[in-house]
């Protein structure tokens, strides 16, 4: 293993911030992942954090493969990580919005671009991202519908859903956009948590890399196979929403079958108690997106739900 | 007449409203009447627009006689970070001018969005007020996307602003509201002036002159306008508008005020530490021309923006 700093900053009164990556094995540029590009991040970098660890005892028990190499990058905006702030610690801006960079731009263009120079070339890339919407979902691979996805590789993370997504405006500034225009199959791995450890769906998450670099011919790793994942399209999921503001009390969990009518969530006043509203759900399915707020506005997303007849 | 745009319930015995005035000639609205509509606060840190809300309702108000159609004033589209100092929508960390056209099965961001864009469609014309941000100073000026210059150039020479930018295309710029408004057939302009958490009476009063030039123009007033002052007009794409980034962190000094004709080496300010009394770097003007973006927040990284400079002779 070699610790590199991928990219230096130099602040006005805080020490360098150096982005630091591990290299694995030598030779073709054959796996890049990224953990945490913002500063709430912390169960993507923890989740990197595993795979260095993983990959260090693999390395020495001889198990990356000749002529491959697997680079991982934990963490990526340690400064705001160190003050609990999500995006760029002077200006708020969001780095995984100013892919491919700009090197003689704006500071978070040209942090993008110091770190997407390091990180280009690569045959697959794999980032841990988080969304913007408070909520917790089943661990899934997501890629955008660029013309370049490749879902059959996908399935290979073992994961229970590979979800396929139209890209909007916004998403043509992201790492995932960028390395797939640029030649790298790409692929974001979501899974329960962003700003607290949540342990067991980090371990997956580990766990469904180490087994997409097997299967990738990348390293020797034998564990258990995972899922025989489905392939879902974003779109076609259906939304739950309320109309009514207030506390929301859960009564479904992801992973959760449910049928058209069943009540999945109360809302209830925050002042006198009361049930405001019941919600509940549209359609037959599996809850895969769950609100994780205690408190919620009206017209927000509470749950995404996968249609039954989009699992046959 | 105040209406309601949107109301979304929060949790705790409060709805977000978004309000507009919507001022109309004393004999009332009638069919096929023009109507402009001037919006802003889409980021909670800009405050500029609110004077221009203020002085123009006050200004029609007084002679309401002259008004001939429909003026909506919108001055707070993010009412939420407006009153919390946060530029984006608080509570997502979202930047309200990247969800246009919204969806109204979407996300509350979202939803509020698609309602705003309902209500402000069908306007002949729309002026989006913006004030840079919090770090830098900018002239008055108007945003043009290429792709609608042709349509938009026009009405912005009659605005009364020092300077028309025509940048190029970019693909995220596809999510902000005057893109969202264009490229349904309403025509809109981003006025950006004036720096973040500030009002600037006299540019607010500028842009409010040369509103009302644009609304005689489109048969909306009929009292008195002067005449706009002769805008200058860069197009992005040739390479005229020059960028200088810190190449350092650290402290930026000023020596040079905003909105003069600099030449190409002359002394703009510098970095400086601090903590040792030493200069990290000179800034020098790449070029002879106008400095029409300089830096007001002192503390910068390096690749901070410090200024725009069009190259230009100054005659």
């Amino acid at each position: 293993m070699q610790k590199k700093v991928i990219y230096e900053f130099k602040s006005v009164f805080r020490e360098n911030m150096d982005v630091i990556g591990f290299k694995f094995g030598e030779g073709e540029k054959s796996v890049c992942i990224v953990g945490a590009l913002r500063g709430n991040e912390i169960q993507q970098m923890y989740i990197c954090s595993q795979i260095v660890k993983k990959l260090k005892e693999l390395e020495a028990d001889g198990k990356i493969k000749k002529n491959k190499s697997i680079m991982v990058i934990p963490s990526v905006n340690n400064y705001s990580m160190n003050i609990g702030k999500r995006f760029w610690q002077t200006d708020n801006t969001d780095i995984n919005r100013m892919f491919p960079g700009y090197n003689l731009g704006e500071t978070t263009q040209r942090v993008a671009a110091g770190l997407f120079d390091k990180i280009s070339g690569y045959e697959y890339g794999i980032q841990f991202a988080s969304f913007y919407i408070p909520g917790r979902f089943i661990p899934h691979v997501r890629m955008m519908d660029t013309g370049y996805e490749d879902t059959e590789d996908a399935i290979n993370f073992g994961l229970p859903y590979v979800m396929v997504r139209s890209p909007k405006p916004y998403d043509t500034t992201t790492l995932n956009y960028n390395w797939q225009v640029w030649n790298c199959k790409a692929f974001s791995v979501f899974t329960q948590e962003t700003e607290h450890i949540d342990e067991q769906s980090a371990q997956m998450a580990v766990h469904s890399v180490l087994m997409f670099l097997a299967r990738q011919g990348i390293i020797k790793y034998h564990g258990h196979k995972g899922y025989t994942s489905t392939v879902i399209s974003y779109e076609s999921m259906v939304n739950i929403k309320s109309d009514q503001a207030g506390i929301f009390r859960r009564l479904a969990d992801i992973n959760e079958e449910v049928r058209k009518g069943d009540v999945i969530a109360e809302i209830i006043d925050p002042l006198d108690g009361e049930v405001k509203a019941k919600i509940k759900s549209t359609a037959n399915g599996v809850v895969f997106f769950v609100h994780d707020k205690p408190l919620t506005y009206a017209n927000t997303t509470l749950f995404k739900i996968i249609k039954t007849s989009d699992l046959k | 007449m105040t209406e309601k745009v949107v109301s979304v319930n929060l949790p705790v015995n409060e709805s977000l409203i978004i309000k507009k005035n919507r001022i109309i000639p004393k004999g009332g609205e009638k069919k096929g009447m023009r109507r402009i509509s001037i919006v802003t606060g889409i980021h909670g840190d800009e405050l500029e627009g609110q004077y221009v809300c203020y002085e123009l309702a006050r200004r029609i108000n007084e002679n309401i006689d002259k008004l001939t159609g429909i003026v909506d004033i919108y001055p707070a589209l993010n009412p939420m970070g407006i009153g919390s100092l946060t530029r984006g929508i608080p509570g997502f960390d979202l930047d309200m001018n990247r969800i246009f056209p919204g969806s109204k099965d979407g996300s509350m961001a979202e939803y509020v969005a698609s309602k705003i864009i309902k209500d402000i469609q069908g306007s002949d014309l729309c002026i989006d007020i913006h004030a840079s941000n919090i770090f830098l100073t900018e002239l008055p000026q108007v945003r043009i996307n290429e792709c609608t210059k042709e349509k938009l150039v026009p009405y912005a020479r009659k605005l009364n602003i020092d300077y028309i930018w025509v940048h190029s295309a970019a693909t995220v710029l596809e999510s902000t509201l005057a893109y969202s408004l264009n490229s349904i057939g309403t025509p809109t302009l981003v006025v950006e002036m004036g720096v973040g958490m500030r009002i600037t009476k006299a540019y607010g009063n500028q842009l409010v002159d040369g509103i009302f030039v644009l609304m005689k123009e489109l048969g909306i007033w009929s009292g008195k306008v002067i005449t706009p002052k002769k805008p200058i007009e860069a197009i992005d794409n040739e390479g005229r508008v020059h960028f200088i980034n810190a190449g350092h962190s650290g402290i930026f000094i000023p020596e040079v005020n905003h909105n003069i004709m600099l030449k190409k080496g002359e002394h703009i300010g510098e970095i400086v530490d601090s903590l040792t009394g030493t200069i990290y770097e000179q800034i020098l003007s790449p070029c002879d021309g106008l400095l029409f973006t300089l830096r007001d927040f002192p503390v910068v990284d390096e690749g901070s923006l410090i200024a725009r400079i069009l190259e230009m002779k100054e005659d």
